[in-house]
């Protein structure tokens, strides 16, 4: 066989990789430059090999955030997806009621992140804010910057508000893919309601939904602008996320070395997480296919 | 299995239908036979798939009933009325194996699990899908999977009727052939009830005992391929069934003749005795199989009884030929055998008097 072979095709890579190179590569190495040394000033540094990778895998307030963390992208995950594709299925299926739910589904989308921390700080006030004065006159004690576990709650129904509206999306665009004809033949054949969302409506909204759970996950893993306006990470470290736990790290103590080695282990555990995620999904659905 | 009746059935998708162009389904008056296979042919657009739909139940007809052996479905939802239908494009359920997709319509309405199994084994067997059965229905090609659809419409024994909606239009050719004849190999074996939408008169005449040709929104004829073909009832039929279609040409009824551009074509009794109670406008027409073309010297010595034509093509298809000749305003086509030489650029052209058909306002009169 005879393949031509041209490699001036490289030269139209260039600048793609030169872009890349800038806006990931570079600052990752950065990273990996600083984890791995104690830095004084820029003429006393020192190499430290793993003992900043050490230092912070032991450590227990990190491991706190950790669990935190963890904990808190379960929660944010088992309540949008489920409660987006409930949502989705309600939707209508033609006439104004479609672009009338597509602009307020898209609303919260719209709001940038520190907006959103705001809107909430104000609204769960219990002196000013709508929420926590309603809250309050149902004889519900609730003070999300005093008592940590209204600050979680808090923090998770302002995620679920902002987000959910993302995962309805994505469900409804995959419900639309779907012609009549297979709701008409599923009633022919006698199909429950049930059966036609398991067999009809949840194989088609597949593949979005795995890039929902996949950008809810890492979104949500990296939470940081809406706990810090809103919480500051307390009451006491009850919201420190680890974004936050970071942050407080590099920015406020300055400790780049753990900082960068943390960086690190952060980024690996999203990465690794995604892929296997995303391999054991898109293989699930070739299962004997051959 | 079950008789069909459609009673004063009209159907139209205005909320206050005025005019006969409103309708997209006029009103008809139909018995379908229990066992029966019929074919609905017509153009796009002709209200075939309309009248499918609600006869399955997908749509409730704004007028008139549908009895299924005497019994009113009329608002009956598709699930209560025990059919089948099989749909344009295949309709599979992805994520299941192939044996489970041809079980699903009898799992849903609670079958035992063996009585399921000889099912799906015998109707996988007929359509040739057996070594298929444990494979996921995803990864199967357009062919298979509408293979599936009509193994799925085709596993309950007990439906009253099973509608098909243009099935065969994704699968190719040759599997079309063989599927086709699969179907009605079926139908001879259990003979259910068949109603098979479709806009392929090969389709339609292979298919059906019976078709129904349907043309804006009317049933213009229904009748066994026989019928159509020797019979037409209406000029649509005439012109769409057969290949090429029935010649259809304006004509003047005068001194006990048909007069085609001032050429007289001779009609008989029967004929002038009809069509002398009709007005409106009256056509002649005849299939280009009634025709006989002569040339050369079989057309010397002309007694005036035919006419003279010029011949403008002859166009060989291998077992025939088709011969189109113009007089005045009028193309006119003949299919002529393979032997017949046609020579010169004229000749004379015969009617065949039994099979020529007149018809008043598109109607056959006789």
């Amino acid at each position: 066989m005879n393949k031509i072979t041209n490699n001036k095709a490289w030269f139209l890579v260039l600048p793609v990789f030169f872009i890349v190179a800038i806006s990931a590569i570079i600052p990752l190495m950065t990273v990996v430059n600083y984890s791995v040394q104690d830095i004084f000033d820029p003429q006393t540094r020192f190499f430290v090999g793993t003992e900043w990778f050490e230092q912070v895998l032991g450590d227990s307030r990190l491991h706190d955030a950790l669990l935190r963390q963890i904990f808190y992208t379960l929660s944010v995950l088992f309540i949008e997806i489920p409660l987006g594709i409930a949502v989705a299925l309600t939707l209508p299926r033609k006439g104004w009621g479609v672009s009338a739910s597509m602009v307020l589904l898209a609303l919260p989308l719209l709001i940038p992140w520190n907006v959103v921390g705001t809107i909430w700080q104000i609204f769960g006030r219990a002196d000013i804010g709508l929420g926590g004065y309603v809250i309050n006159l149902m004889g519900i004690d609730y003070n999300y910057a005093q008592n940590p576990m209204d600050a979680w709650i808090t923090v998770l129904v302002m995620d679920v508000w902002h987000w959910t509206s993302l995962i309805v999306l994505l469900c409804y665009a995959g419900l639309r893919s779907i012609p009549d004809a297979y709701y008409q033949a599923a009633k022919i054949d006698g199909a429950s309601r049930w059966a036609v969302f398991r067999f009809i409506q949840l194989p088609k909204m597949q593949s979005v939904l795995v890039i929902g759970v996949l950008l809810r996950f890492m979104d949500s893993f990296m939470i940081y602008t809406e706990p810090f306006v809103l919480t500051g990470g307390g009451p006491g470290n009850a919201t420190t996320f680890l974004s936050q736990f970071l942050t407080r790290m590099a920015v406020g103590q300055f400790d780049l070395g753990p900082a960068a080695a943390f960086s690190l282990v952060y980024f690996l555990i999203i990465l690794l997480v995604c892929w296997v995620f995303y391999t054991v999904v898109m293989n699930a659905g070739k299962q004997g296919e051959q | 299995m079950a008789r069909i009746d459609l009673k004063s059935l009209a159907h139209s998708y205005f909320p206050d239908p005025k005019t006969d162009e409103d309708y997209a389904l006029r009103r008809m008056e139909h018995v379908w036979e229990d066992g029966g296979a019929y074919a609905l042919l017509g153009p796009s657009g002709c209200g075939k798939t309309t009248l499918l739909n609600i006869i399955s139940g997908l749509l409730t007809p704004s007028h008139g009933q549908v009895l299924f052996d005497g019994k009113d479905v009329t608002n009956l939802a598709p699930e209560e009325r025990n059919i089948a239908q099989v749909f344009q494009f295949p309709v599979i359920y992805d994520t299941m194996t192939v044996y489970d997709n041809l079980a699903f319509p009898l799992r849903n309405r609670g079958i035992d699990e063996k009585r399921v199994d000889a099912r799906v084994r015998e109707i996988a067997g007929m359509l040739d899908l057996t070594g298929k059965l444990k494979q996921k229905a995803r990864g199967l090609g357009a062919d298979e999977k509408q293979t599936i659809s009509l193994g799925r419409g085709l596993v309950r024994d007990d439906v009253s009727a099973i509608l098909f909606d243009e099935p065969l239009t994704v699968i190719d050719p040759h599997l079309k052939w063989v599927l086709r004849r699969k179907l009605k190999e079926i139908h001879n074996k259990l003979r259910p009830t068949m109603v098979y939408v479709t806009h392929d008169q090969v389709e339609a005449l292979t298919f059906a005992d019976k078709v129904v040709v349907m043309y804006g929104g009317k049933v213009v004829q229904l009748g066994t391929p026989q019928e159509l073909f020797e019979n037409p009832a209406h000029t649509f039929v005439g012109y769409f069934i057969g290949s090429p279609g029935m010649n259809i040409m304006d004509c003047k009824i005068d001194d006990g003749a048909a007069w085609v551009d001032g050429q007289r074509i001779g009609l008989s009794d029967r004929h002038l005795e009809a069509i002398s109670k009709q007005n409106g406008k009256i056509e002649l027409g005849i299939r280009p199989e009634f025709l006989t073309l002569d040339t050369g010297d079989a057309a010397k010595g002309a007694d005036g009884n035919g006419i003279e034509v010029n011949i403008i093509k002859v166009e060989d298809l291998g077992q025939f030929k088709i011969a189109t000749t113009r007089f005045g305003a009028s193309e006119i086509k003949v299919k002529l055998g393979e032997d017949e030489q046609v020579v010169g650029q004229s000749g004379i052209l015969r009617f065949a008097p039994e099979w020529t058909k007149l018809y008043a306002d598109s109607q056959l009169v006789a």
